[in-house]
């Protein structure tokens, strides 16, 4: 089930496995029955390293949700703790193992910390009196976790609030981690690049931890050629941009949670003969998407405009399989049919479901609201009437729309203007205080703090030289057969994939103008690789890292 | 060559020989009486603890490495630990640990209840886990700690009918599980963490009587118990199945010590037995040592090792032996004679060709000899014959050969490790040179290192490592700083934190300073300087290494060390350290967080504290008391939007408040919108009327939420009055979109004709009247609102009720005419 992760040009297999043997070694230490409590946040990632499955197998009976008061009886004899390094749930774990001695005395108990084990932490437990209760206490290491054939994630979700609202740098800390455990089992990455002032901070971790396992050195020949660390806030304005490629149009309007959608299931509902649909399910339909399924792997990047198309061909093909029984003669043809069909099938449920999707999704897109929403996202993009408040965002503003949207046009113009006028940026924060309630002033205090929203500080706006030495946008995008990354917007050129591409070809140094205008230092650093090495080292490879963003900045 | 049998002694089918190890130089004046003797496995120490008077002595079979007065309470039982560590259990329960060298290193408690009840008995044992103590104490209790360096006592439960120490005991290790088995009488228990099972071996004889003595290998996985009647039952210990043997002795006095003797791969186990007086030839009391392979007798004039001879051994060494390996040997000292007989017995061994097993079992007896000379003479014959062989691997001949050159360097009497081949793979290099450098044979340490090739990291850098942390036990700081980095390096892998560990242990503060800075792990630094109440540097070590854990840790710490005055000093000057605490403050402890802020004069952030802390409260003069704090922290952080804001929040509040109070409206903490919305909804126009204008509200919002609230209550008249009170911000468009939304085309079609020009058309469209959208389109001469129209046409053709007049070819024509 985990095939996808092999597809691609790196077998990011080999990572998985690693953890999951951790994960073993780690459930074995404790003989005997067990039963996980787990921090309901980790139980997403946890799900594209292992399946339960793999826990029963260890004698994994019982499964409870980390919360206060007294654990939930079980005959097992351990339990475990699988938790995030907070204090707060250090509280919980504490009322729990409490309330649990007066009970039963023969439960042992112990404690996986993810990603870190935390001194702090232990240091609470101690405090509250039950670091003794503990036989095990032991970190599992999981900082990037294979999501997709060719994506690694941390899965870290509050990163971006971390680094630049709070200049908490945990999160910096476990991707220079992640990186040296990735540097462990693919070989040393001999270039780094960067850009921001955070790329520069894991860079500079990871050469000190280098040196710290100095004498260890890695023999592995290197998979990776070049490392790319860019900060989110070089690039801010792409994950404001509406996503139009079909996996981005999921996201925006479902949310993709590791890997996993949930829909509304009015649609999916199974329609079977004689059996009058008395009762539609209620429960959202959870799907997995991800590169194993074939259909997916193939319209996930495209343009939604392109989708259409791509289903009724599929839709042609699979039926035209389906028509092969009827051709089918001999015994042995007709044997070969049936060997495919489960295949055939399947495929046959990939392309209702994805049918049904693409359905929900053309409802929204064909609406004007989702139209007229876009254009004003390309005035923005491609410059026009940046500098004023936008007639637009007003309606929306008096319409109620949902906050999150207005806050993303108003960022979105911010961006594209470096900084809005004193007198618009006012305007707009009186409206939104107005309507959406005072309590945003802290919203809108975060967003300017982390530079999502600004005054304009200088009369000269450099989003119009950047978009042009760049090529940001491209009027002819072609969204049915695209020759150019700008197709993902319909026109827009993603700032981060342009950093990359120019850096792949010419190099850097052609736009030196451009990297001084966008925040943080820009830098090259090599790592030595061991001699022996370096001949051997024949495919090229490139790994981009991004930090991912999150939008709800809310704060109350 | 017959003499090397002479010490051999036949027992069933096997030979045992007894081997002179060392002649001891101890000088006792009263023999081993009167004394506690413990000696580690492994051709270990001997420590020694004489009762009177009091003195230890510690010794390495030959050389004495100290003698130290006794100053502690009675000791009840001696033993060593894996790192070659003197462990001393005194009858108070406390277990006091001393070094090599006779310097005390710590010592800790075995619980304590033992303090009244007093330590009858301990045992020191060895298992994966590292090295183990069990007692046995005066209300008979078992305790036990499986590992000393991670200390964790388990009392286990209560022996039914145990009165004082049980007759015998021994500590098994099985399963990952260490438990204890005991004699009471005639009854045997086996004692776990949870209960206490009464067992019986197999095929012991009933009339054999209690048993007084037992013992279990050294691999745990034989038993052998000894009965008041002189019966010796041996068996697997694992459950007590399987016997192997029992035999009447015909002693009834207790054996004074009963050890294992047998080798892995051993032809038959066999058990040593040691009476006073009897088994031994000198009438001196001796102490027994089981090793892996053999066992050890220590006397007080000579140490020796008594084992079971290797099969190979045998078998070369055997008179009148025709193994390969005795004829290869023969034929080689023929040919040391230069006679022709040389030949005719390589000749008879080819014939049978073995002359590769011949080889192979003369490198083998080598390993097991401890005899130098009979080393050489195996060697060189199995070196003879190798040269007759064309596809012999060399490998194990060459790694015999240095394996031997280290073991007999071991041996020397001045080191004197009696290591066996056996003992010493089992062991492996890594612990011997672990071992060498405890007892600070540096020097040899590092040539064999050398000799063996072993990568730095694992071998020359450990026993630098070492050498630095004793050498400060001397010279001035900046010259052991000095010394120790010139020595020491780069080399891979050296933890320079452990050196300095080592400083500070001695009390040099300063040194261990020094050399922390050679350190290149922050995580390994820190905790260190903690310790040394270093905590700035400690501070600014955590800082750099990026790791928030470190940070958060040295935090805490400071927190708790130093007044509130210096730590927020110390913080500021620490920016990561300062915004992290500032989160954790966020988490447990908003005041601090206030405190903060106004020791940093941070207004912007005190006044969004005092904002976050209004919504905390429920009581409203006390919300605002807090806002107005806000208000006036922003106006001195000049950010007067936000007091503007937050101004106007107030007021609000006041005036919801007001109206709560009047109507029962129900508005407070409601945004001005949805106040004003709420309003409306009530029919309280002339509010909302006043808080619009007191506001400021953009016309625009006012109008669009006037308009929505009239057509939602469907007060037409009211709407069409509020249309005509000045002209619409918004346009007429909105007007006939929302009515529409509420299904009244009446009402919508009043305002078509108020839209602009531009608007016309999708204002007919609204209202579905294709005809009118058709012409105003034709009138407009606009292309794309034409494609609209038709677009509209087409989807309602034939079934929609309105058609249009003109077919789409004309429409279109006309269109383009114009």
């Amino acid at each position: 089930m985990a095939a996808h992760l092999s597809y691609g040009r790196v077998n990011l297999n080999i990572l998985r496995e690693a953890a999951r043997k951790e994960l073993r070694e780690f459930l074995d230490k404790c003989a005997g029955s067990k039963a996980i409590v787990w921090d309901e946040y980790l139980t997403g990632p946890f799900g594209l390293i292992a399946q339960y499955s793999l826990l029963k197998e260890h004698e994994v009976e019982k499964m409870f949700t980390l919360k206060s008061g007294r654990l939930p009886s079980a005959e097992v004899k351990n339990i475990i703790f699988f938790v995030r390094p907070r204090l707060e749930l250090m509280d919980i774990i504490a009322e729990n193992v409490f309330r649990e001695d007066k009970l039963h005395s023969s439960r042992d108990f112990h404690i996986l910390f993810v990603p870190r084990r935390s001194l702090l932490c232990e240091q609470r437990l101690k405090e509250q009196g039950v670091l003794g209760s503990f036989i095990n206490i032991d970190e599992y290491i999981l900082d990037l976790i294979p999501y997709d054939g060719d994506l690694l994630s941390m899965e870290y979700e509050s990163a971006f609030r971390e680094c630049y609202l709070e200049n908490d740098q945990t999160s910096l800390y476990h991707t220079a981690k992640g990186l040296m455990t990735l540097q462990a089992l693919y070989g040393t990455i001999p270039q780094i690049y960067g850009k921001g002032e955070c790329a520069r901070h894991v860079a500079n971790m990871m050469l000190r931890m280098k040196r710290e396992f100095a004498g260890s050195q890695n023999q592995i020949l290197p998979v990776f050629d070049t490392l790319l660390l860019l900060d989110r806030n070089v690039d801010l304005l792409t994950p404001l941009a509406t996503q139009l490629t079909y996996e981005g149009l999921i996201d925006e309007i479902y949310g993709i949670s590791n890997g996993y959608v949930k829909l509304p299931p009015e649609k999916f509902a199974q329609k079977k003969q004689g059996e009058a649909s008395k009762d539609l399910p209620t429960e959202p339909k959870k799907l997995q998407l991800n590169s194993a399924e074939e259909l997916y792997a193939e319209i996930r990047d495209k343009n939604f405009n392109a989708v259409g198309a791509a289903l009724s061909k599929k839709a042609k093909i699979i039926s035209a399989a389906f028509e092969e029984r009827h051709n089918a003669k001999t015994v042995g043809e007709i044997k070969q049919f049936v060997s495919q069909l489960p295949h055939m099938q399947a495929a046959r449920s990939s392309l209702a479901n994805h049918t049904s999707i693409a359905e929900l999704i053309k409802d929204i897109t064909t609406s004007e609201a989702f139209f007229d929403n876009l254009t004003v996202e390309q005035e923005f993009m491609t410059g026009v009437d940046t500098d004023k408040v936008n007639i637009y965002i007003e309606d929306s503003i008096a319409q109620k729309d949902p906050l999150i949207k207005i806050l993303r046009l108003v960022c979105m113009q911010s961006v594209c203007n470096n900084g809005l006028k004193q007198k618009v940026l006012d305007y707009y924060k009186r409206e939104i205080l107005q309507t959406y309630g005072y309590e945003h002033i802290l919203t809108l205090n975060n967003l300017e703090k982390v530079g999502l929203l600004k005054p304009q500080t200088s009369s000269r706006n450099n989003y119009p030289t950047i978009r042009k030495t760049l090529k940001l946008w491209m009027e002819d995008a072609n969204e049915q057969n695209p020759n150019d990354i700008s197709y993902v917007y319909s026109g827009y050129a993603p700032l981060s994939i342009r950093l990359t591409q120019v850096l792949a070809r010419p190099g850097w140094r052609s736009i030196e103008e451009v990297l001084k205008m966008l925040p943080g230092p820009h830098f090259e650093e090599r790592q030595q690789l061991p001699a022996g090495l370096h001949k051997k080292r024949k495919d090229q490879y490139s790994l981009g890292l991004l930090f991912a963003l999150l939008l709800t900045t809310q704060n109350k | 060559m017959a003499f090397i049998t002479a010490n051999w002694n036949p027992l069933g089918e096997a030979f045992y020989r007894k081997t002179e190890l060392y002649e001891m130089c101890w000088t006792l004046r009263d023999g081993l009486r009167d004394s506690l003797v413990a000696a580690a496995p492994y051709g270990g120490p001997i420590g020694r603890n004489i009762i009177t008077p009091p003195v230890a002595v510690l010794s390495v079979s030959v050389t004495c490495l100290s003698v130290f007065q006794w100053k502690s309470g009675p000791v009840v039982q001696l033993g060593w630990t894996v790192s070659d560590e003197l462990l001393c259990v005194q009858e108070d329960g406390s277990v006091l640990i001393y070094d090599l060298f006779g310097s005390f290193k710590r010592h800790f408690s075995m619980g304590q209840e033992v303090v009244q009840s007093q330590v009858l008995e301990a045992k020191v044992f060895h298992s994966p886990y590292g090295t183990g103590i069990a007692i046995v104490t005066g209300s008979s209790r078992f305790t036990l700690a499986t590992n000393i360096d991670d200390l964790k006592l388990r009392r286990l439960p209560e022996v039914p009918g145990l009165q004082g120490k049980p007759s015998c005991w021994v500590v098994l290790t099985q399963d990952r599980q260490t438990k204890v088995l005991l004699s009471n009488g005639p009854e045997l228990y086996i004692l776990d963490n949870t209960s206490c099972t009464a067992v019986c071996p197999p095929g012991l004889s009933p009339q054999a009587g209690s048993i007084v003595h037992m013992s279990v290998s050294f691999s745990y996985k034989y038993l052998a118990l000894f009965t008041d009647t002189g019966h010796l039952w041996t068996g697997a210990s694992l459950y007590l199945q399987d016997k192997l043997s029992e035999v009447d002795t015909k002693k009834t006095t207790t054996p004074k010590q009963m050890v294992w003797c047998r080798r892995p791969k051993s032809q038959q186990p066999s058990v040593v037995l040691m009476w006073d007086r009897l088994l031994m030839v000198t009438g001196d009391p001796c102490v027994l040592v089981g090793e892996l392979d053999g066992v050890r007798i220590i006397s007080s004039v000579y140490q020796e090792l008594l084992q079971e001879v290797p099969l190979v051994c045998q078998d070369i060494f055997k008179i009148a032996s025709m193994a390969p390996g005795a004829l290869l040997l023969e034929a080689h000292r023929e040919y040391e004679k230069s006679s022709q007989k040389a030949d005719e017995y390589l000749r008879e061994i080819k014939e049978q060709s073995m002359l590769g097993e011949a080889v192979r079992q003369c490198v083998e007896a080598a390993s097991h000899e401890y005899d130098t000379s009979t080393q050489k003479s195996l060697l060189r014959a199995a070196s003879f014959g190798k040269c007759f062989l064309t596809d012999f691997n060399p490998d194990v001949f060459v790694s015999t050969c240095r394996e031997l050159r280290v073991l007999n360097a071991v041996r020397e009497s001045s080191v004197g490790m009696p290591l066996t081949h056996t003992q010493f793979k089992q062991m492996t290099l890594q612990v011997l040179i672990d071992r060498l450098v405890y007892r600070q044979f540096y020097q040899l340490a590092i040539e064999i290192c050398h000799y063996l090739k072993i990568p730095d990291y694992q071998g020359v850098s450990r026993v630098l490592k070492h050498w630095a942390s004793c050498k400060q036990k001397d010279l001035s700081d900046e010259s052991i700083a000095r010394a120790v980095c010139v020595k020491v390096g780069d080399s891979p892998g050296v933890s320079y934190s452990h050196i300095a560990a080592k400083a500070y242990e001695c009390g040099r503060t300063e040194l261990a300073i020094k050399l922390l800075d050679f350190e290149a792990r922050a995580g390994e630094q820190v905790p260190l300087l903690l310790k040394m109440k270093r905590s700035q540097l400690a501070l600014s070590k955590a800082v750099e290494s990026g790791d928030t854990d470190l940070v958060y840790t040295v935090v805490t710490y400071l927190k708790n060390e130093m007044n509130r005055g210096d730590f927020f000093m110390t913080l500021r000057n620490q920016p990561v350290a300062l915004s992290l605490y500032r989160q954790f403050c966020k988490l447990q402890e908003q005041d601090t967080l206030k405190d903060l802020y106004n020791q940093d004069d941070d207004h912007h952030e005190l006044a969004n504290y005092y904002v976050t802390a209004s919504y905390r409260e429920k009581r409203l003069d006390t919300r605002l008391s807090l806002l107005q704090s806000a208000v006036d922290e922003y106006n001195k952080a000049k950010n007067e939007f936000a007091a503007k804001a937050t101004e106007d929040e107030m007021r609000l509040l006041r005036f919801q408040r007001k109206l709560d109070d009047e109507k029962g409206a129900g508005l407070l903490g409601l945004s001005l919108q949805a106040t004003m919305e709420a309003l409306l909804a009530l029919g309280l126009h002339k509010q909302a009327e006043q808080l619009y204008r007191d506001f400021r509200v953009p016309d625009k919002r006012y109008w669009w939420l006037k308009l929505k609230s009239l057509a939602e209550k469907e007060e037409w008249e009211e709407l069409e009055k509020f249309s005509r009170s000045k002209k619409s911000p918004i346009g007429y468009l909105a007007f006939i979109e929302v009515c529409m939304k509420c299904n009244n085309k009446y009402e919508a079609k009043k305002y078509v004709s108020k839209v602009t020009p531009e608007q016309k058309v999708k204002a007919h469209l609204a209202i579905s009247d294709l005809e009118g959208a058709a012409d105003a389109a034709i009138e407009r001469r606009n292309d794309s609102e034409m494609g609209a129209v038709l677009s509209r046409c087409t989807t309602q053709d034939g079934s929609g009720p309105v058609k249009p007049k003109r077919p789409h070819s004309v429409a279109q024509k006309e269109c383009n005419k114009k």
